[in-house]
This record gives structure tokens, sequence and C-alpha cells, in this order.
């Protein structure tokens, strides 16, 4: 895919949330298109809809309305069960809080998306030794996620974002919960990510200075997209 | 097997938690083992019962004993085509605890009588030609490292001798022995010639225990034993014939209704056991809401997930079940020494097996269904909210 081609490619999406009788309307007839081997920052403040924008790109939740095409493949028309196998192949994610098994080592966590290939048990150990070799973590491959410092717990969520080599990585506030060093290392190593290895992130962060190492801002307000930042 | 570890870790999450639900499945199983063991025991003579004979006792006590002389009256009665008898003499071999049934017994009649048991012609001649001869179970003989051709000291319980004295020596001339696990399981017994036991008893002579009736028509079992008994009625000697099986059940219910009984303490233990599985799978799924909303992230799909929630459960119970059959079978030994051969002897056979089999599975799906289902609706956004 060459640089210029429509990875993401949003219509009118509009998104509805219904808590009993009240109907919670959070995105708002959202176009948007990210292009293949973009970085882009989704930013606003608390309550804009960017999460759930970055949800909807991921394939985690549904539109109520308009049309979601990510690499030419109509996602809000998959059913559950072609979502499910979709994100397998096609998205990694990164989260505020990582998200790991706890009772897993850091490599059986990397290994946990290649269990829904065919790989074999040789092969998804192999895949997931270079994985974490690349976010520089092949030391710590045995250990379980509470032996393990926040940002290095990050990096391996990254390791296993990237193991089934995705075309999408959707980082959800990746840095939320990291001191400024570790931060930037972790930025850094998405940065790198996209940068050397192609791969197109779509990153949530409410932090500017995290947002300098993305290529493009997208703002949002109320469940709309603003030109220009909206003070939080 | 790729999903082994994953599953492993997930049980194994809260050690202590799933070790003590672990030991309780495994103590529910050993349990369920050891009775059904006891409950096959009471009900191994039912079960290898014939269908073609029928027994007859004195109409009030089977401890009543029976004329002799009744013999060729029901040898005559229309259907019947062979006749045998025994009497319980009630041994002890050496001390107290080593007791086992003997039965005196005529003995071409009585291994006519019984085909399912196996002995070797030479020794079945010589039974019948020794009157101080005995043949013993195998399991019994191997049990005593008794030899054909030594004499067999045993002293009995109710039976003195002419002289008051209640020890008695055969001279054990044959092993007997069975085809069929079940049979062979029946025969820690040891059979005495009634022609010397009859003379040599101080009393009770001319009578025996009960007779055993082969009949040329099962269907006609009812009819005979109807027929048998009417010959004796109003005689001081009453008699109650029964189809071997029914006679069997009913020994083993004088003793209490052990399948009943086994039956409701298995309800008790399995219920607990579906409450206290149930409640740590519940809240293990509950405590691992954000993870199985990772794995859906991550591409497993709900029906994936469902499935692991209750093979997490089906891998306690297996491993638990496993142990706890396991335990009971280990535990066979020592429980079929200890009872010194009162009783018939335990094992934990294939059915057993095929029934906690069975067992394991309905209580995984019971205590695995509600889990799984819950995560099979699980909506990761709102999962991962929960954060």
């Amino acid at each position: 895919m060459s640089a210029a081609t429509i990875l993401v490619e949003i219509r009118s999406v509009t998104k509805v949330y219904q808590r009993g009788r009240q109907r919670i309307e959070v995105l708002h007839g959202i176009d948007l298109d990210i292009p293949s081997g973009d970085f882009v920052a989704l930013m606003g403040p608390s309550g804009s809809g960017k999460t759930t924008l970055l949800n909807l790109i991921g394939g985690l939740d549904t539109p109520t309305a308009g049309r979601i095409t990510v690499g030419g493949l109509r996602i809000d028309q998959l059913s559950g069960g072609e979502l499910a196998a979709w994100r397998a192949a096609h998205v990694g994610f990164v989260f505020q809080f990582y998200n790991l098994l706890p009772a897993l080592s850091a490599q059986r966590n990397v290994e946990l998306p290649l269990l829904l290939t065919d790989l074999s048990g040789a092969e998804r150990r192999r895949r997931a030794r270079i994985a974490l070799s690349l976010v520089g973590l092949e030391d710590r491959a045995a250990h379980k996620p509470r032996e393990l410092s926040g940002g290095q717990e990050q990096r391996v969520a990254i390791a296993r974002a990237i193991v089934s080599d995705p075309t999408l990585l959707v980082c959800d506030e990746p840095t939320g919960d990291l001191d400024r060093a570790t931060a930037d290392e972790v930025l850094r190593l998405v940065q790198m990510l996209n940068r050397d290895h192609g791969k197109t992130v779509v990153m949530v962060t409410h932090d500017p200075k995290a947002a300098e190492y993305t290529q493009r801002r997208v703002h949002l307000d109320k469940g709309t997209m603003t030109a220009e930042p909206v003070s939080a | 097997m790729r999903y082994l570890p994953l599953l492993w870790a997930g049980l194994f999450r809260k050690k202590t938690r799933t070790i003590l639900t672990l030991l309780s499945i495994v103590v529910a199983f050993a349990l369920f083992g050891l009775l059904q063991a006891v409950e096959v025991a009471f009900e191994s003579g039912a079960d290898t019962a014939d269908a073609k004979r029928l027994l007859t006792t004195a109409r009030y006590s089977i401890i009543d004993p029976l004329p002799l002389s009744y013999l060729r009256r029901i040898e005559q009665t229309p259907g019947v085509v062979g006749v045998a008898h025994a009497d319980w003499f009630g041994a002890k071999y050496q001390n107290e605890s080593n007791a086992f049934p003997v039965f005196a017994v005529d003995p071409v009649r009585y291994l006519d009588m019984y085909p399912e048991f196996t002995i070797a012609r030479a020794q079945r001649e010589a039974f019948a030609r020794t009157r101080t001869g005995a043949v013993a179970g195998k399991r019994l003989a191997d049990r005593f490292g008794w030899k054909v051709g030594q004499k067999l000291p045993i002293s009995s319980e109710i039976h003195p001798r002419t002289d008051g004295s209640l020890s008695w020596e055969f001279d054990l001339v044959g092993i007997l022995d069975a085809d069929d696990p079940a049979v062979r399981g029946n025969t820690d017994m040891v059979l005495i010639n009634v022609g010397y036991f009859d003379e040599a008893r101080q009393s009770g002579r001319g009578t025996t225990g009960w007779y055993i009736v082969r009949v040329a028509d099962s269907t006609q079992a009812r009819a005979i034993s109807a027929s048998t008994d009417a010959l004796f009625l109003n005689s001081p000697n009453e008699t109650k014939t029964q189809p071997e099986k029914e006679f069997a059940l009913g020994f083993a219910k004088q003793i209490g209704d052990i399948g009943a009984l086994v039956t409701r303490i298995l309800i008790a233990v399995f219920f607990t056991i579906l409450i206290l599985t149930g409640n740590t799978m519940a809240q293990a799924t509950r405590e691992r809401i954000p993870e199985l909303a990772i794995l859906k992230t991550l591409g497993f799909s709900d029906a994936k997930v469902t499935a692991l929630v209750l093979a997490e459960a089906g891998l306690l119970l297996a491993v638990g079940g496993s142990l706890g059959m396991g335990a009971a079978v280990a535990a066979m030994p020592a429980l079929n020494g200890s009872t010194g051969g009162r009783f018939p002897p335990l094992f934990v056979g294939a059915d057993t097996w095929a029934l906690a089999a069975a067992l394991a599975a309905l209580v995984a799906l019971c205590v695995g269904l509600p889990p799984a289902l819950r995560a099979n609706r699980l909506k990761i956004v709102t999962a991962l909210a929960g954060h």
C-alpha cells in the first residue's frame, strides 16, 4: 500500500448509546480519512468521543449509522465473529493500563494472538521472541507482568500488538499511566513501528507532548471533529 | 492442547482457592469411587445371577435349616432339571480377622449347578471322592498362600464337631476360579464335602441351609417356584423359592438398601460440590472480566471465549475427578484387606469409571455454563471501561 492510499475511511459515522431510557449520542456524523502509514493522534477533552471513535476504527464496537471501511473492507457490516477474525488479522491494540494477562509470562502474553493462527508452538514462540526483542525485552520473556515495571509492561503490550504483523495499531492513551521519561521511550517505540515498519497508528491522547510524536492531530469535541484544539 | 497453558494459568490465577476446590472435587470423587465399589460388591451376586437358577430357603428365615430329604421331592417337580444344596459353615482361619464363607456342598451337584466356576477335572474328581476334601477360591488361596495337597485347619463359628470342638481340618484338593471377573469376585470362599461335614457335626444332621434349583425354562421360574413351595406347605419346614437374582438383591437389602443409601450420600456430596465449584467458577470469571474482554479484543470469538471458560471447568473436574477415582482405586487393596474376607471384594470397574466421567462432565457443564454464558455475552467496550 502506498502512502497516499486511504487505509481507514470513515463516513457520516454516528454512535448512540442507550442507557435505560436515555439516548446518548456520542459521535455525530464523523468523516475522517486515515492514509496508510499515517500516525494520527485523536485529541480532545474527556467525553469528546475520541475513545469511542478509536473503538469503532479498531472494530471493538460498531457504529449506529454511517460506514467504516478499513483496507477496502466495510467493517461496520461484519458480524461479531467476522469482526473478531478481522481484528485478529489486521489490528494491534495498546491500552493505557496495558491489559496483560497477569497469570501468563511476557512470552505467553505476546503469543496470545498467535493462538488464533495455524502456527506451530515452536513458530509461535519464535515470533513472540522476535516481537519481544523488537521492544527490547527479550531478557524479560519469562517474567510475569507483576515482575515488570509499567514501561516494560507497556512494551510487552506493544510486542503483543505487533506479533501478528497487523496493518493498523490502535493505541488508547498508551502513556497515560507512565512517567514522562518512560512515556517518551514508549512513544519513540510506537514512532519507530510507524516509521520503520510501516504500521498505521491511530492514538488517543490527552497529552500534547505525546501528540508531538505523531504526524497529524485530529481534534474532537462533543462528538464532532473540530479544526482547532479545544481546551480540556 | 494449544490452549492448555491458557486454561491452566486461568485456573491457577488464585492458587489457594483453586487447590481447595480441587481437593473438594478429589474427595467427592474418591467417595464416589468407594461407595460405588460397595454398591457393586453388594449387587455382585445379583449381577452374576443365572435366570435359570432358583433358591429355596426356609420360608421365614434364611438361617432355619431345611431337611435334606427335600432334595428328591424338589427334583421331581416338573420343569426342574437339577438340584444342589449348600449349608453355611462360617469359618475363621488362624485368627478372628481371617473370616470367609465356607459352604458344605455335594461336590458334583454344586459344581454342576455353577458351571461359571472353573476347576481342573482331576481336582473336581478328587473333591467328589475325598470325604474330607475342600476346594478354595483362587483369590482366597492366593491371599493365604494355600497349595493343593495341604491340610486346611479352619474353625467354624456355628458348627461344633461331635467332640464339641469348633476346630475342623480339611484336605485342600482343588482351586476354584472363574473366567468372568465379576464371578471371580465371588470366589472368596471354600467349599467342603457335605458328606463328611454332616457326619462329623454335633447337631443339625440331615439338614441343609438352602437348595439351588435349575429349571429348564427361565420363563417358568415363577410357576416352578410356586409349585415347589406348594410341596412343603403346612409342613414344619415351609419353603420360599425365588429366582437367584431376586434372592441376592433381597439378601443385600437385609443389610440395608445399599443402593439407595449410596445414592443419597452421593447426591449430598455432589450437591455440595456443585455449589462450591460453581461459586469458584463464577467468582473466577467475575474477577477476570477485563481479561476475557482482552481475549475478545485480540480476536477470540464469543464462541471461543465461551468454550475456554467451559473448558476450564472441564479441566478442573477432569483433574479432580481423575485424582479422586485414582485415590479410590489406590484404597481398594487396603480396604479389601481390612474386611478380612467378610465382605465381597471391592473394586472400581469400568462401569464406575464411565459413570464418574459422565458425572464429571455433567458437573463441569452445570458449573461452567453460567459463567461461560456470561463470558459469551460480554461486550468488549463495556468490560474494558470497567477499568
